[in-house]
């Protein structure tokens, strides 16, 4: 998992490296210092020897200032490395993400993928940057300060040595009680944003069953135990200070004890016994760091878990290695057919398709929610694979295709339709990149968009919000119907795509793809027998079977289903 | 270990709209000091005596190497190693020792304390947060958008808890180990004092200099996240049509610009971030070198007498002691500013006008003897529920001290109503209607037309602005608004169901409905052969909304939620118009049990189930147009007509 992360790294690898390369210099530098101060204090203070005191005090000024420079950066080197290596991760599961297929797209949900591409993304570039620069710095000066006191003195550093593990065994337990409490909070943080969120989007539904002090005590449940887990891992972690504070204490004092003696005996020189405090905080304070980063690397190892589970997704569609790159005509062939959405054969969404459809033909679709009327379309377009059996267009298999070649002759309007912030123009443009404006009024014209288009205060260059929430639904799908016929594709597919149009205004759609797209084969699902009734053929799908396939007239006459929806909206009229 | 909850770094905006202002700060620290006192008090003793044992703690080498060290160095000179006793070391070794556990045992209650205290606080704001929040009116939530309310009680919250367990101890301890480290070096040495102090001075004018520059690109990146972020979204959310348009190399070129420009925004904010420590660390040192510099120079030329190598070496331990805080202090005071903010918009929610309710008229149940109504104990009526004799009734005190007692039947009468939302644009006007008891009342009109506003003023979730609304002939203002909901029951388009059973759903109707009630419920609205199909019936657990249902599935429990709750009057806003005819048929069976014998208010998208009603209303642009029964107006052959035949369309 780690590996596939870094992959990602690529042209920061020369920061990546810097980076903890200079710290290790400013390291070097930090810890050289006590020792010439040791110096300076023996040699030159107590010795009153001026000269010497200059001598190390210049020196001693040029290793702060080289390692303040080293600092500074390696700083500069881990923002770029961090940040950098968050643009490389968010640009590769974007790139992956984009080549995924609609099965690979359904098995993550949008708000998870949005997560991973944002908020995981920052824990990961917080963690890597912190890895850089302080996992890093933390060893480093922990060896080198252990050096040099064993350097200075070997009988004290034994102190040091002996007080280091008892610290670290401390801060481990401490971190390892803590962490399944801290996880199973955050599961409680999930739980009460849940909670205010189910409150926040159906306060209707509160307030009208006037449920309020219900809603209440749920919440405040959640909230104690939060507050209760939180006191819980909190109360762990909060060992560490005053742990740490012991150790450092008890350090001093030993080495007091026994560098006092030291010096009594010559065997040690004061300068070099108050060197030997300064390592000793610099050791226990880097075995905090160490302890932080381990505790920084678990928290985000959920994040790059699931970064890496977008960046490890394979695209289940792929183009072929010898891609047909074009299509002859509209023709649709549907040869037995199966489908499901799921690898394992269980449950078949469509099952037993055998279907024919000439080129230029208008094609009606029927049937309820859930019977697949949707799965079959999509088939067509090779946004799913089939399961068994083969779809051709023009004659050809559809995985025989290049992907881009065959969604660009079938162009297809989704139910769950989606505009794009942006003006109205660069809406149309997704369907054709270069289209000109006469084009792009030409297919605003069949959609019967280009009068309410023209009504507008700024016509095409109107800026529609993100999801399009400032145009109405019925304009929203003919916009979207426009933006398709732009593609100018030998086949189009309306996935009820005319739900929220009136009839009148729907005819007129129909009435302009007989009359200006004669030859593009075009298949419509709707739920509104009107939608269809004009169609060459209609087919009736129920439970992913085809149930029926017949003019309306003739289905009218024998199919109970057709019969059944025609009755129930015959009994109400039309919308 | 914080929880990384993501908490916004602060920008520019945030400080313009939330000035730090004393009330603010007085009322965060209410929450504090309101059950807390004596805790605190204990806190605080206990910061003081860790702060002043670690600048013991600072002291104690050069009073090592002074009073023990040198002593005993040149009694050993003096008279041999032998003739050296270090007994008299001990024992101060051993004092210190104490001094030191004491310093350890306050630092450590100091914490336990204050985590309890934070905690009980932030859970503390966040209930009195949510408690206010169900009482604001709908408008709030109209208003405001999902994700701001949702991050007061994530983000916002979370800064909070960094200041109070972690700023607020610090800066306490920071001052006082300041205070009292300065004391300590005027003590040793006041030359050096001086010295360190105007270091001091240059280290703060610089982490200013950083911090602002790195303010100023955090805010920038920030903008660009924001801006990846926004574009994530929109690509996520319309990934199908980007597949369907073959659009993928666009939107990777549009995600590449973007992601770039992020990048630079954000190499620069953290490269700011990112040197401020080592620079600020190392004027530190500077510090610490030109101490022991000056100290020599002081000592050795010009024969300081009071300058020892025990005063060089704790000062140079002092000047560490002294930077450190002051450093602290300024970090510090970063995540105090962002939780100020955060405490802003935290009161701002609770200081949100909660929605009025002067209603003095209740609903209560009552035993019925002839004409005569006695108001009976809940327990009484549940036991007899069954019978006719008990029934729910208005209970109405009046000016004049006398009590009425008024059987609720489900009469609503609007008199000449006009609304607004926001006082200028005005959205219904003059709409006057009677619904008589068990009548079915229905809306028909575009997208805006005020139907479903109509229904929001029956149950109160705006209040009118002109005109006057009667249920049962009591003016709806003098109903107490959880009464009045609790009689009216509501099935809206967009289903809401909670996480839990499907069980705890449809008793969301009614919290007193046992098991069979609530199946009696489920089956009359038809919702009954789907819920037994489910893998655990109705303990089946829903998630997310009910993801695992079908639109029409969800629908049927929502319908069989209101059914439990068994109200007087029922308004339907267009619970069915989500999902297909023949679905919508069997929905219909289940609706149509439902509304027996009730009022029924519906808002319809498909005529079809509209067409029974006693009486329709179109609106148009806030007035109702035209009214009738389905003939009359299929006969007047004006809007309802062209709706009716498809010549006009609905949205």
């Amino acid at each position: 998992m780690i590996k596939r992360l870094l992959k990602s790294v690529r042209e920061y690898k020369r920061s990546s490296l810097l980076a903890p390369i200079l710290v290790s210099c400013e390291v070097v530098m930090e810890v050289l210092m006590p020792l010439l101060m040791s110096k300076l204090i023996d040699n030159g203070i107590e010795k009153s020897d001026m000269g010497y005191v200059w001598k190390m005090g210049v020196l001693l000024l040029v290793c702060m200032f080289a390692s303040m420079a080293f600092g500074a950066l390696s700083g500069k080197e881990a923002a770029k490395a961090s940040a950098g290596f968050a643009k490389n991760l968010r640009h590769d599961m974007f790139h992956n993400l984009q080549n995924f297929s609609f099965s690979n797209i359904d098995k993550f949900k949008t708000s998870s993928i949005i997560t991973r591409l944002t908020t995981d993304v920052t824990n990961v570039q917080n963690a890597y940057q912190m890895v850089i620069r302080i996992a890093v710095r933390a060893p480093i000066m922990l060896i080198f300060a252990m050096c040099a006191s064993f350097y200075i003195n070997a009988k004290v550093a034994l102190i040091l040595l002996g007080i280091a593990p008892v610290l670290m065994i401390g801060l481990v337990l401490i971190f390892r009680y803590a962490h399944p409490i801290f996880v199973r909070m955050f599961k409680k943080f999930d739980l009460m944003n849940n909670v205010v969120q189910e409150n926040v989007r159906g306060i209707r539904v509160v307030k009208s069953f006037v449920r309020e002090d219900h809603e209440i005590e749920k919440f405040t449940s959640v909230s104690k135990s939060i507050r209760d887990d939180s006191v819980k891992a909190e109360r762990a972690l909060n060992f560490n200070g005053p742990l740490m504070m012991a150790s450092i204490y008890s350090a001093m004092l030993l080495i007091s004890w026994v560098g006092a003696r030291l010096v009594v005996n010559k065997d040690m020189t004061t300068g070099e016994l108050s060197s030997m405090f300064s390592y000793t905080m610099q050791i226990l304070m880097s075995l905090m760091m160490v302890s932080m980063i381990i505790v920084m690397i678990v928290i985000s190892r959920a994040s790059a878990e699931r970064i890496s589970e977008i960046l490890n997704e394979q695209p289940d569609i792929t183009n072929p290695e010898n891609p047909v790159m074009e299509v002859k005509d509209g023709s649709i062939d549907f040869n037995d057919v199966f489908f499901s959405y799921s690898k394992k054969k269980e449950k078949s969404c469509l099952s037993d398709i055998d279907l024919h459809i000439k080129s230029g033909e208008t094609v009606g679709i029927i049937g309820g929610t859930g019977s697949g009327k949707s799965s079959f379309v999509q088939l067509i377009p090779r946004l799913y694979d089939v399961t068994d059996g083969s779809v051709k267009v023009g004659g050809v298999d559809v995985r025989e295709y290049d992907l881009n070649v065959i969604r660009d002759n079938v162009a297809m309007v989704l139910q769950k339709n989606v505009l794009f912030s942006g003006t109205i123009k660069e809406n149309l443009r997704w369907g054709n990149p270069n289209a000109t404006d006469e084009e792009m009024i030409h297919a605003c014209k069949i959609a019967q968009a280009d009068s309410f288009i023209s009504a507008f205060p700024d016509g095409y260059d109107t800026y529609i919000e993100q999801g399009g929430t400032n145009v109405s639904g019925g304009q929203k799908q003919r916009l979207c119907i426009a933006r398709a016929l732009l593609k100018n594709p030998k086949i189009l597919i309306l996935d009820d795509s005319t739900s929220a149009v009136d009839t009148a205004t729907d005819a007129q759609i129909q009435k302009g793809f007989a009359e200006y797209i004669p030859g593009t084969t075009k298949l419509i699902i709707a739920q509104r027998i009107s939608s269809v009734e004009h169609a060459d053929k209609i087919i009736v799908i129920d439970n992913g079977k085809i149930n029926a396939v017949g003019t309306h007239e003739e289905l009218l006459a024998n199919n109970e289903i057709y019969k059944e929806v025609y009755e129930s909206q015959k009994k109400g009229g039309d919308q | 270990m914080p929880p990384p909850r993501g908490a916004r770094p602060m920008n520019r905006e945030d400080l313009k709209k939330n000035p730090i202002s004393m009330k603010l700060v007085k009322r965060l620290l209410s929450y504090l000091t309101g059950k807390y006192k004596i805790l605190l008090g204990i806190v605080f003793i206990c910061i003081i005596v860790a702060s002043v044992t670690s600048v013991l703690g600072n002291m104690f080498i050069k009073n090592l190497i002074d009073d023990y060290i040198d002593p005993l160095l040149t009694r050993a000179t003096i008279s041999g190693r032998d003739a050296v006793d270090f007994s008299s070391l001990l024992t101060w070794i051993r004092i210190v020792a104490v001094l030191f556990g004491f310093g350890v045992i306050a630092n450590l209650f100091q914490g336990q304390i204050m985590l309890v205290i934070s905690q009980n606080v932030l859970q503390n704001v966040r209930d009195d947060m949510f408690k206010h929040m169900q009482t604001l009116p709908i408008s709030y939530f109209d208003t405001h958008s999902h994700g701001d309310v949702m991050s007061h009680y994530t983000n916002d919250v979370d800064t909070l808890r960094q200041m109070i367990s972690q700023s607020f101890p610090s800066m306490v301890s920071s001052a006082i180990t300041i205070i009292a480290t300065l004391v300590g070096m005027i003590v040793t040495c006041w030359q050096l004092t001086i010295m360190v102090l105007l270091g001091t001075f240059a280290m703060i004018f610089f982490m200013g200099k950083i911090g602002g520059k790195s303010a100023t690109y955090f805010v920038k990146q920030q903008a660009s996240l924001g801006d990846v972020n926004g574009y994530i979204e929109e690509m996520v959310n319309g990934q199908k049509v980007v597949k369907v348009f073959t659009y993928e190399d666009r939107a990777k070129d549009a995600f590449d610009k973007k992601n770039g420009e992020l990048c630079e925004n954000a190499t620069k904010a953290n490269i700011f971030a990112n040197i401020l420590m080592p620079i600020m660390g190392n004027i530190g040192n500077v510090l610490y070198v030109l101490v022991a510099f000056v100290g020599g120079f002081l000592a050795i030329q010009c024969g300081v007498k009071a300058i020892t190598v025990g005063v060089i070496a704790s000062f140079l331990q002092l000047t560490k002691a002294f930077v450190m805080p002051v450093s602290q202090v300024s970090q510090q005071m970063n995540a105090i500013i962002m939780a100020m903010a955060g405490a802003g918009r935290i009161f701002k929610l609770m200081d949100e006008k909660s929605e009025t309710d002067e209603g003095y008229v209740t609903l209560v149940h009552c035993k019925k003897n002839g004409e005569e109504l006695t108001e009976v104990s809940e327990e009484e009526a549940l036991a007899h529920k069954h019978s006719k004799d008990y029934v729910w009734a208005w209970k109405h005190p009046h000016g004049d001290g006398t009590l009425t007692y008024k059987e609720v039947s489900g009469d609503v009468r609007l008199f000449d109503v006009d609304f607004s939302y926001d006082g200028k644009k005005q959205v219904l006007y003059d709409v006057s209607l009677f619904a008589k008891p068990g009548q079915k009342i229905a809306f028909v009109g575009a997208t805006g037309a005020g139907k479903t506003t109509i229904t929001n003023l029956i149950n109160r979730f705006y209040d009118i602005a002109d005109g006057k609304i009667r249920y049962d002939d009591i003016n709806i203002n003098k109903i107490k608004k959880a009464d009045l909901r609790h009689s009216l029951g509501i099935v809206l388009q967009e289903t809401n169901l909670f996480t839990g059973s499907v069980m705890d759903n449809i008793r969301y109707g009614n919290l007193k409905a046992t098991d069979e009630e609530c199946i009696e419920a489920a089956k009359l609205a038809n919702a009954h052969d789907f819920i037994s199909k489910l893998p655990q019936g109705y303990d089946t657990v829903l998630t997310a909304n009910g993801a695992e249902l079908s639109q029409g599935q969800r629908q049927l429990i929502a319908i069989a939620r209101a059914a439990v709750a068994d109200p007087p009057v029922m308004i339907l806003d267009e619970a069915t118009s989500s999902i297909d005819t023949r679905t919508e048929a069997i929905v219909q069976r289940g609706m149509d049990a439902l509304m027996e014998n009730r009022t029924v208010f519906v808002i319809a998208h498909r005529l079809s189930t509209v067409q029974n009603s006693k009486a329709i209303m179109v609106l148009e642009n806030g007035h109702i147009i035209e009214r009738g029964d389905h003939e009359s107006l299929i006969a007047e052959k004006g809007k309802y007509y062209q709706l009716y035949t498809g010549a006009f369309e609905l949205e």
